[in-house]
């Protein structure tokens, strides 16, 4: 699970977000990254570097261009996650039906 | 037929919404997350925990205070306050976890809908931002949900 800890952390920050929200249209280079955000372009590269260490995106090398878009495994693990999350919600909430389907026999029978 | 009755999904950048259809009164469903009796029952997460402490002063202003335990020595609390209640309709409350320093706090409403013969759930949770919605369902994966997952899978 380090591996989502790494992908929780860098999802942490708002400029990561909207990045990725960007890639989700398609492949961009950092120039068009940089754009939308009152930041250098070195800034910008350093959380595409979080974001590709985290395996939420992929880079490959263009001439001088190293465009990015989302790795999709990396984005299937974080949809997963909540997943888990669900699971443990409802693994309660069974067990509430259950409590309540006894209360409810219990009154009935005592009708 | 259990699987599909819940919904989960996040809302924005701080909350987290969950819908889920009872086959009881709202009066039991309310009931069933209020009286502390009851919450000791289902609210309990992976298997083999429980939860011996439980105080649930279901008043504005009343405590809230869930202690777990693995009954071998580990265990984690959460603390609260209830803001508003309408019995059988609706309850307000902040909760935090202790892990055991505070979790920023947890705004949550539920609210219970009679529909057909059952009841439906909302839980809206509100987080103070992105980031500590995002510790919070990871906080959760730490203690043993995973454990729950494989329950479940079981089951299923």
């Amino acid at each position: 699970m380090q591996g989502l800890d790494v992908a929780f952390s860098a999802l942490s920050d708002q400029t990561r977000r909207a990045i990725l929200s960007r890639l989700a249209a398609g492949e961009a280079t950092v120039m068009e990254l940089a754009q939308p955000f009152a930041m250098s372009q070195p800034a910008i590269s350093r959380h595409l570097r979080v974001l590709e260490e985290a395996g939420l995106i992929l880079r490959r090398v263009d001439g001088a261009k190293r465009p990015c878009r989302l790795a999709p495994d990396g984005i299937t693990a974080i949809d997963q996650w909540l997943g888990v999350f669900r699971k443990a919600l409802e693994a309660n909430y069974a067990r509430l039906d259950k409590v309540l389907a006894t209360k409810t026999v219990q009154r009935k029978g005592k009708q | 037929m259990t699987m599909t009755k819940m919904t989960l999904k996040t809302e924005g950048d701080k909350h987290i919404v969950v819908t889920r259809r009872f086959e009881a009164s709202p009066e039991e469903v309310y009931r069933a997350h209020t009286e502390p009796s009851i919450i000791q029952k289902w609210l309990l997460g992976p298997d083999g925990w429980t939860m011996p402490v439980c105080v649930s002063e279901a008043r504005s202003g009343g405590k809230i205070r869930y202690e777990w335990s693995d009954g071998k020595g580990k265990g984690f609390y959460l603390t609260g306050e209830y803001l508003a209640l309408e019995p059988f309709r609706r309850i307000v409350h902040v909760e935090r976890m202790h892990l055991p320093d505070p979790t920023p706090d947890n705004h949550v409403e539920t609210t219970f809908e009679q529909d057909g013969s059952g009841t439906l759930m909302t839980m809206r949770m509100t987080l103070p931002d992105a980031n500590t919605r995002a510790a919070m369902l990871a906080t959760g994966m730490e203690h043993g949900m995973e454990a729950s997952y494989v329950r479940l899978e079981a089951i299923l």
